[in-house]
This record gives structure tokens, sequence and C-alpha cells, in this order.
């Protein structure tokens, strides 16, 4: 998708006034974030198993070619096949290649952020091919054509009623003229329009939470079935996942399990976990015949053994999104970019450039709920503020900005011209405050006064007041 | 697919992708993570494990019945395999259901042909089957959680496709954790082939969505109704 992240000021003003967004926006809020809670707390072990998950992969990461290479050498044992793409065209090119050689017309997708990140359902399109995609929210915002606005619930910004009107629209074409109001409704119809599209499908395509070097298996996880029904009914199996996804042993991928989904929907597990090991065998009865993985790096092995490497051990859950303050307000598209949320704001430059999303990284109050619900302990925070310097080294930013920024720092290195100036300040504001000890107006912030009263300081700085607490405790 | 152009292409991009990979790790003794790499490959070294697992036979049953009952499962225990036909009568009675279910070769010999007003077929399922009765590999206690497998008597669509998915699970297939049924499947595979079935599903419950302003709703593209017949043996 063509970026809009530099737009970054606007995509929000719009998204504080989108009055469905934020209805939305309340309900990630309340569901999530509570039931991740209630998940981890009734798990003791959980800060354990964040542990073991960070050594696993850090493990991975540390020995990535060779992991790389023996998971290639047992997926090839198994009958399948690996393509390795280091661009996102590569990676289209490869599976293009793989659907005509299947006389493919029809492909029905499972959801994957990797095929977001490369925008295959557009090229396969340009070349004649149909995407279907499965997921009911992926296929939700197929039918509006937007992009995911969170990595699990791609379609949590649009309101039932947004639903009906897709559908009502869409499928016209299957005879469905009534315009259905229940949920449980719209769920019907969307089973009913897809059943025939997964049966019909030459190719189906999924992405991976996790590849298992030791088995030559790419996993994924559902609550739906949907990417199930993707990979089981077509003739071929495509998986589309990048490199950092793989895992040694099926014990590290089930150390990996009991993080994710707890820290994603709160579940213990997913519905459907399903690890997925080449083409049916000879005798099966079902399965495709054909199963491809195609790797994609994009960058990726670029970031090893650099300030960003910890980005790599994402597992796409979302808890960071769902805690997030900033991404709690302004939704997944203000983003920009195919990622959003926090790790979005640390991953996204790395694949568009700092000089389109630098915007991104700074659109973050540090409060550290992030990393503190990360279960892979990734430090976001501290990788935004790497992003922020190379921002300010690369002169981006408003010169406003950067004269503010340039002047704090110095006089941050000078305590005590800083020290007399902010009692200067301090002062200043206090009588400015009076006498209801809040200003209706100041210069300089009235972004903030234009809509509510600025409290007046009461007191001394933090400095004298702390001096005069050491004065009086000494005997 | 392609020519031997396009399959050499493949081979640099790949090539240079690992090339990336060692340049951007730095030095190392490469014999040494060979040999790292190839000792925890073959170790199946466990981590962590939730100690709410560690119980005996009788406490696992009930947690496996406990956790997968929360999800909006159903469950009735018969004492015997032969049991297992009027189990499976009684649950398409309860919802209205035609008396007619496709089953997995695997569970075919449980003397169906007693129940003659139940009509059933073995094989793959149809778009118009509406009740699939199948085995199971294992049952993961922690979890509350069904490991299905594909193979010649187990078609991995019946898990599917089908909107009711019966599973006729025997009480000694309840093991404690995924790690405890990784074991029992390397166990189970002849040395010779591979460690791994073609599919192998964990199944927590039936199919849900919440994708419409995060209210769940049951049934979006696989089974409505997950239903077990727990054997007692």
């Amino acid at each position: 998708m063509q970026p809009t992240s530099f737009l970054f000021r606007e995509n929000v003003s719009k998204a504080l006034l989108d009055t469905d967004l934020q209805t939305a926006l309340y309900r990630v809020d309340k569901n999530f974030t509570s039931r991740r809670t209630a998940a981890v707390t009734a798990l003791p072990e959980f800060d354990a198993l964040r542990d073991d998950a960070v050594r696993i992969k850090d493990h991975t990461l540390a020995h990535l070619d060779l992991y790389l290479e023996k998971f290639e050498e047992k997926v090839v044992a198994n009958g399948g096949h690996v393509h390795w793409a280091a661009t996102p065209d590569d990676a289209k090119r490869i599976i293009l290649d793989l659907c005509q050689s299947a006389g493919a017309r029809t492909v029905t997708k499972g959801k994957s952020m990797i095929a977001e990140e490369i925008a295959l359902n557009p090229y396969l399109e340009a070349h004649g091919i149909t995407p279907v995609e499965t997921d009911l929210g992926e296929y939700i915002i197929q039918l509006a054509d937007e992009p995911p606005s969170h990595i699990i619930g791609p379609a949590i910004h649009k309101t039932k009623e947004q639903v009906s009107d897709l559908f009502v629209e869409h499928h016209r074409q299957y005879g469905k003229t009534q315009r259905l109001t229940e949920g449980v409704d719209l769920v019907a119809e969307a089973r009913e329009i897809l059943r025939p599209r997964y049966l019909a499908a030459d190719v189906g395509i999924t992405g991976a939470n996790f590849l298992i070097a030791e088995t030559g298996t790419s996993v994924i996880v559902t609550n739906e079935g949907n990417g199930d029904l993707t990979q089981q009914l077509p003739r071929t199996h495509i998986v589309i996942a990048s490199l950092e996804k793989i895992v040694p042993t099926l014990e590290d991928a089930s150390t990996l399990l009991r993080v994710l989904a707890r820290s994603a929907t709160g579940q213990q597990m997913s519905v459907y976990t399903t690890f997925s090991t080449g083409p049916r065998r000879a005798d099966d009865p079902d399965g495709p015949h054909n199963y491809h993985v195609v790797l994609l790096d994009n960058g990726r092995s670029k970031l090893l053994g650099t300030e960003f490497q910890d980005i790599l051990r994402c597992i796409r859950c979302g808890a960071c999104f769902n805690h997030c303050p900033v991404y709690g307000s302004i939704g997944g598209h203000a983003y920009g970019w195919v990622y959003s949320g926090p790790m979005g704001a640390v991953l996204t430059p790395t694949m568009i450039g700092i000089d389109e999303a630098h915007h991104l990284p700074s659109a973050t109050p540090f409060c550290g709920r992030c990393e503190a619900v990360c279960p892979m302990r990734i430090p976001l925070p501290k990788m935004m503020r790497h992003w922020r310097e190379q921002a300010f080294d690369k002169k981006l930013g408003g010169s406003r900005h950067r004269l503010t920024l340039r002047t704090w720092a110095w006089l941050a290195q000078r305590p005590a011209l800083y020290q007399r100036l902010s009692r200067i300040a301090v002062r200043y504001l206090a009588w400015r405050g009076r006498p209801l000890g809040r200003m209706h107006d100041l210069p300089f912030a009235q972004g903030w006064t234009a809509a509510r009263d600025l409290p007046a300081p009461q007191g001394r700085t933090f400095s004298e007041q702390w001096a005069a607490r050491q004065r009086r405790a000494r005997p | 697919m392609g020519g031997t152009a396009a399959k050499g292409a493949a081979v640099s991009v790949r090539d240079a992708i690992l090339a990336d990979i060692r340049g951007a790790l730095g030095p190392r003794h490469d014999a040494e993570a060979r040999d790292t790499v190839a000792a925890r490959l073959k170790a199946h070294k466990r981590n962590v494990i939730p100690a709410r697992s560690a119980v005996d036979h009788a406490h696992r049953t009930q947690m496996f019945i406990e956790q997968i009952t929360a999800t909006h499962t159903t469950v009735t225990t018969v004492v015997d395999g032969a049991a297992v036909p009027a189990a499976v009568a009684a649950f398409l009675k309860q919802h209205n259901l035609p008396a007619a279910a496709v089953l997995a070769p695997d569970i075919a010999d449980l003397g169906w042909e007693s129940h003659p007003l139940l009509q059933t077929r073995t094989g793959v399922p149809l778009e118009s089957d509406q009740v699939s009765v199948t085995g199971a590999f294992a049952a993961i206690a922690e979890t509350g959680t069904l490991m299905l497998t594909s193979g010649a008597g187990s078609p991995i669509t019946l898990n599917l496709l089908p909107d009711n998915h019966v599973v006729v699970l025997r009480r000694s297939q309840i093991t404690g954790t995924l790690e405890d049924a990784w074991d029992a499947l390397r166990a189970a595979q002849k040395p010779a082939a591979s460690a791994m079935p073609r599919t192998a599903m964990f199944v927590s419950g039936p199919s849900s969505t919440a994708d419409i302003e995060l209210t769940m709703y049951l049934g979006a593209h696989g089974p409505r109704r997950l239903h077990i017949v727990l054997v007692e043996d």
C-alpha cells in the first residue's frame, strides 16, 4: 500500500473526530485489556514463560541462518518446497508463478500480515487472479478496500452498521438483497458466501505464526477455522512467512503458544492451532497435493546485530496495540501503513524509511505500557528513542520542533541555569494563575488552554522542595 | 514452474539472504554453532511447564472436561466403545439433526450397523454432510484442547466442513500438556517416516469469530457445534 505515514498529523486529526472509530477504540480497550489481565493472572508461570520465550527467540536469531537451512531441509524431506524472497517484489513474483502454474483463477487467503506487507492482493488482481480473504475481519476490509487497522482484529474499526452496508452492496450479486442488522446473521451470510469460494479455490494462501526447524512445519492460529479450510481444500497450499518466524522445536513453539493467545485475546489457546508439514501423504484421503513456503526477508536480516534486533522477537499478538494510549486514541489507519501501534512505530521505519515514517516513533508519551505487556519483553520505548535520534540527526521534523529540542538539550546540560530559570517560571506561573490557581490562557500553550484550564504551580520547584526537605531531615 | 534461469535466480537469492544474515550476526565459530543447533533440535528439551497439569489421571480428565466445556463444547461420557453410536444418535436427536453422519475410518468399527436408524457413511465429507464423527490423537488437559491428526483413517476435512463435529475420545488419550502430546506423536510415528503427519490440529472449541464489534459468534467457518463422546477405558 502507498504509505501515508508522513501525513500522520492530518490522519490523527481525522481519527480524533471520527465518532465511530472512537466507539470502536473504546471497545478494544474495554475487551482486550481486561481479558488479557484475567488470562495472565490465572497462570502463575506467565512471567517465567515470557523469560523462556525471549530466550528461545534470542537463541534462534543468533543462529538464524542455521535454523533456516534446517527448516528448508525438513520441508523438502517432507515433499514441500521453500522459496526465498529478498524483497516484496520477489515474493509476489514467486507466488504469482506458483498460482499460474497451478492454473489458478481463484485463490483463498487466510489472514496474513506479510501478504499485507507485500501488497499481494492488488498484484494478483492485476494478473487476473481473484484473491478471496476468508478471515471475517479481512473479508470485511477487502470489501471496503481498506488496510487492516489492528493486527489481530483487522476490521475492529468498523461498526455493525457499516458491515451491514458493505454486505448489502457486495452480496447483491449473490442474490442477497435483505439488509441484515444482527451480528449472528452477518456471520452466517459471510459463511454462506465464502463456503463455495473455499471449494472452488485452486490455491490457498496462509501466513504462519511460527515455522519449526525441527520438523519443517508451519503453524497458524485462528478462531474461525478459515485458515484451515483455506489450506486443506485447494490442491496447493502456499505459506507466506517472514524469516524471523522460525523457532527450533515443537517444544519451543508450545512455549510461545502459551503466551501468544493469552496476550492477544485472553484465550488460553485459540480455537484452532494448526501444524502443517508438507503436502498430503500417499495414503491421506484429503489435504493439499502441493506445499510451498515463501520466506520473505524484506530488510529483516539487516536488523540483526543492530539496536532494532529485538523487534524480530515480535510474535504479533497485538497486546502493545491494546494497551497503548496513542493507538487507543487514533486507531491503526492514522499510522499510515500496514503495521500500526507501538510495534508498528518501530517496524514501519525499517521498511518504508525513517524519512517517511519519522512521526510514528515520536507519537508516544513513553508510558512504557507496551513493553510492560509485551510477552516477548521487546523494549519498544527504547527503540522508538533510537528512531527519534536518527530522525533528529537526519534533520527530519519541523524547524520549530527541532529548535525546541535543541534549546531543551542546551538548557538541560546546564543545571544551575536550568534551576534558576525554572524558579522564575514557577513564580511567574503561580502569579499569573491567581486567584483561581489555574489559567484560561497562556502564550505558547494555546493548544492546551483552548480546550481546558492549565493548573498553575502551587509551590516551589521540585529541586527547591527537595533541598528544603533534606535540610529539615538533617539532625 | 519457471525454467532453469528462474531456479538459478532463486538459489542466488537464498544464498544472498543467508550471507546477509551471517554478515549481520558477525564472526562466530561455525562448527560450534552447528553443533549447538543440532544438539538443540535433537534434545526436545522442555521449557517451563505450568504446574497445574501435573496431576493424576483422574484429575487430568476432570481438568480437561472443565476446560473444554468452558469454551462452548459439550461432553458426554460412555462406558465403552459399543455405547458410542447411541450417544451420537442422542446428540443428533437433541439438536433436531437428521439421523445421519459421515464417519472417520478410525472409528468406523464401533458397531454403527447395530443402529439401523442412524445412517452412516465412511470417508471424506461432502458439502451436504451436516455431522461428522471422528477420533482424536490425544487431548490436552492443561488447556482443554483436542489434538486431531491427519492420516488414512482420519480425513482432516471431517474436522472442518460439517456444521456439527463429534469427537470420540478415549479417556486414556488425555495427556497433561502439549509437550506430552508431542512425545506421544513422536513415539507413534514409524521411525523411517517424518515425525509429523501432514496436519496436526489443536482444537479448543467450536469455530468462532469476534470480528464484528468484538462480539463473539459461533460457527464462523468451521463447525458450529463441537461435541465429545468420552469413552471410559
